[in-house]
C-alpha cells in the first residue's frame, strides 16, 4: 500500500537518510525503530511531503506521491502524527479532532459530533471540552492520534505515540492501535517502546544512521547481531554472546 | 452569562442601537456613532484575517483606500451610480487582497515578514496614488454633492443605519466563520499551520481566500467613507494612520472573537474622544494615544477585552469538569 524506494534526504552535508526502503502491506502493522537520530521521523516527513526527497520514490494507493504537498497527500489518505506533538492550543479537544473531520465532512455539527465519536474510542471523552493546551503529554499524544484518525485514513504513520508515557499509559494504547488496524486503517509506527512494538507489529524495519539495516518480524530482528550494535555499540553483539555463553 | 442573559442583552443593544438617532441631539454624536461603527465594521474584516487567521496585516488601509478611489473615480470619472460603487469597491478590495495574499503566502510569509509586506503594498500604494492622474494625484478626489438616497448620500442618520447594517452583517459573518469549516481550518491554520497541513487542510489556499474577504470587506468600508465625507486623498485612503486604526480595533476588543471588534471600536474611539477632549486638539496626539493604548493592551490584556470576560468566565467554571 506505501512503498519507499531508495529514499535520500540530505541537510546540507548530513545525509539524514540514505537509499531507504521500506514496504507497508495493507492492513498490517508495520513499525520502524532504530536510535535516536537515525532518521526515522526525517523518513516520515519525506514520505508525508514535510520533505522533499533528494532522491527516490514514494508510491502510496498505486501512485507516485513524491513530491507532493503535505495537504495533498493526507487528502488521498496517508496522514501522519507528529512525534513533537502540536495541539492546536487554543481551540478545545473536540474542535481540535473536528479539524481532523472535515477532511472528508464539510458539515460543521457532523464534524464536531464525529470528533466526539473518536474521542470516546480513544477514552478521551471525558476532555472534549478542555482547551487543547491543558492536557498532560499523554493526553496531547493521544489528541494526535485522534486528530489523525478523525480523518478516516487509509494509512496512519504514528511518530513515537508513546514516548513520554508511563507503562500503564502504555497498556492502555497498545489495545487502542491494534483496533484502529482492525477498524480498516494501516499503520506504520515509530516507536522506542519495545515492548510495544514486539506485541503490536507483524514487520519491523531498523533504520541506523539513515540506512535500513534488518527487516522482519520482531523476533528475527531482535536477534540480529548488526541491530543490537546499533543500540548497544560496535562489539556488543559479540560480548552479549560471549556472556550468555 | 446565560444564553437567556445574552440574548437579552443583545436585544437591548439592537433596540437602543435603532433608537439611537431619535434622541442624538446633535450631529456630533450622530457622526461619532458612524465613526465608530464603521470602524467596528473594519475591524472586523481585519479579524476575519488576522483573528481568525492569525495573519496581522499593518497594511488594510491597502484595501481601504482602493474600495474609497474605486467608488470616487468610478462616480465622478464614469458617472457610475454610487450604489454599484459598494459591490465595485468590494471587488476591488477583493482583488487587491487577493493579489497581496498570492505575493505574500505564495513565498511563505508570516509573522512580523506578513505584517511589514502589507505596510509596504499600502504605502506603495499611497506613493502611486500621490503620483498618477486618475486618483487626482495630491489633491485628491472630490465626490459631487447631490443629497438623498439614491445617490448614496443619505445624510447622517442615513449613513448610520447603513453603517449599523453592516456592522450587523459582519457580525452575522464572523457567526457564520465560527461555525464553519472554513472557520475551524482558519483557526487550525492560526495555531499550527504544519499540523494543519498535515490534517489535509491547504494552508495556503485558506489564507488567500481569508485576505480576499477581508480586503472586500474594507474596500465596502473605504466606499461608505467616501460617500460620507465625499473626499479622499492618498494618505487618507492609504495612509498608516487608517491601517492602524484598523488593527487597533480587534486587539483592543479581543482577536478571534465574534463582538471583539465591536467593543474595541466602542471603546477606542469613546476614550480618544475622552482624551482629545482632556488634551485638547494638538495633532498627531491621537496617534500618540493609539500608540499608548496598543502597548498597554499587548502588555497586559493580550486577549483583548473580551477576552477578559472570557477569563473572567473560565475561572467560574472548574477545571477539568
Amino acid at each position: 500500500m506505501l512503498e519507499a524506494r531508495n529514499v535520500t534526504k540530505r541537510f546540507g552535508g548530513l545525509v539524514a537518510v540514505s537509499n531507504a526502503s521500506l514496504e507497508v502491506a495493507a492492513g498490517s502493522i508495520v513499525a520502524l525503530i532504530g536510535p535516536n537520530g537515525a532518521g526515522k521521523t526525517t523518513l516520515f516527513a519525506a514520505m508525508t511531503g514535510f520533505h522533499k526527497p533528494d532522491s527516490g520514490s514514494v508510491t502510496f494507493d498505486g501512485a507516485d506521491i513524491t513530491g507532493l504537498q503535505p495537504h495533498e497527500i493526507a487528502r488521498r489518505g496517508l496522514v501522519r502524527t507528529f512525534q513533537i506533538v502540536q495541539p492546536f492550543g487554543a481551540l478545545s479537544v473536540r474542535e481540535n479532532i473536528a479539524v481532523g473531520a472535515h477532511l472528508r465532512e464539510p458539515n460543521r455539527a457532523a464534524a464536531l459530533a464525529r470528533a466526539g465519536e473518536i474521542a470516546i474510542r480513544l477514552g478521551m471523552g471525558n476532555m472534549l471540552d478542555q482547551p487543547a493546551a491543558t492536557l498532560t503529554v499523554a493526553g496531547r499524544k493521544r489528541l494526535e492520534v485522534a486528530r489523525a484518525l478523525a480523518t478516516s485514513p487509509k494509512l496512519i504513520l504514528l511518530d513515537e505515540v508513546m514516548a513520554g508515557l508511563n507503562p500503564t499509559e502504555i497498556d492502555e494504547i497498545v489495545p487502542i492501535i491494534r483496533a484502529v488496524r482492525d477498524a480498516g486503517t494501516t499503520v506504520l509506527l515509530i516507536e522506542h517502546v519495545m515492548r510495544a512494538v514486539m506485541r503490536l507489529s507483524e514487520r519491523v524495519y531498523v533504520l541506523n544512521q539513515g540506512r535500513m539495516i534488518a527487516e522482519g518480524t520482531p523476533q528475527e530482528v531482535a536477534a540480529r547481531p548488526e541491530v543490537v550494535e546499533a543500540y548497544l555499540g560496535h562489539g556488543a553483539a559479540q560480548r552479549i554472546a560471549s556472556v550468555s555463553a | 452569562m446565560s444564553a437567556w442573559l445574552q440574548r437579552a442583552l443583545l436585544g437591548a443593544s439592537l433596540l437602543a442601537a435603532l433608537a439611537f438617532p431619535l434622541v442624538a441631539e446633535s450631529g456630533f454624536w450622530i457622526k461619532f456613532a458612524f465613526t465608530t461603527l464603521l470602524f467596528a465594521y473594519l475591524g472586523q474584516a481585519w479579524n476575519i484575517l488576522g483573528g481568525y487567521g492569525g495573519q496581522f496585516s499593518f497594511g488594510h488601509a491597502l484595501f481601504f483606500g482602493t474600495g474609497a478611489y474605486a467608488a470616487a473615480i468610478a462616480q465622478t470619472a464614469f458617472g457610475l451610480n454610487p450604489w454599484l460603487g459598494l459591490p465595485l469597491g468590494a471587488l476591488a478590495g477583493g482583488a487587491v487582497g487577493w493579489a497581496a495574499g498570492y505575493l505574500s503566502f505564495r513565498y511563505g510569509l508570516r509573522g512580523s515578514y506578513f505584517a511589514l509586506v502589507t505596510l509596504a503594498f499600502a504605502e506603495v500604494f499611497r506613493i502611486l496614488a500621490n503620483a498618477v492622474p486618475f486618483t487626482g494625484a495630491g489633491v485628491g478626489l472630490f465626490v459631487p454633492l447631490q443629497p438623498g438616497w439614491a445617490q448614496l448620500q443619505p445624510g447622517p442618520i442615513g449613513f448610520y443605519y447603513i453603517v449599523l447594517a453592516l456592522v450587523f452583517a459582519s457580525l452575522w459573518f464572523a457567526w457564520r466563520i465560527e461555525n464553519s469549516r472554513f472557520g475551524a481550518q482558519l483557526m487550525a491554520v492560526r495555531e499550527n499551520e504544519a499540523a494543519a497541513a498535515a490534517l489535509g487542510v491547504d494552508a495556503y489556499a485558506l489564507k488567500v481566500r481569508a485576505i480576499a474577504l477581508s480586503g472586500a470587506m474594507t474596500g465596502v468600508g473605504g466606499v461608505l467613507y467616501v460617500q460620507f465625507y465625499l473626499y479622499i486623498d492618498p494618505s487618507l485612503a492609504y495612509g498608516p494612520g487608517i491601517s492602524v486604526e484598523i488593527l487597533l480595533v480587534p486587539i483592543i476588543g479581543g482577536l478571534g472573537t465574534i463582538f471583539g471588534p465591536l467593543i474595541g471600536s466602542i471603546v477606542l474611539h469613546a476614550a480618544s474622544e475622552l482624551a482629545r477632549r482632556i488634551m485638547g486638539d494638538a495633532p498627531g496626539i491621537h496617534l500618540v494615544f493609539y500608540g499608548v493604548l496598543l502597548v498597554v493592551m499587548v502588555r497586559f490584556l493580550p486577549d483583548g477585552l473580551a477576552g477578559l470576560l472570557r477569563r473572567k468566565r473560565k475561572a467560574e467554571v472548574p477545571r477539568n469538569a
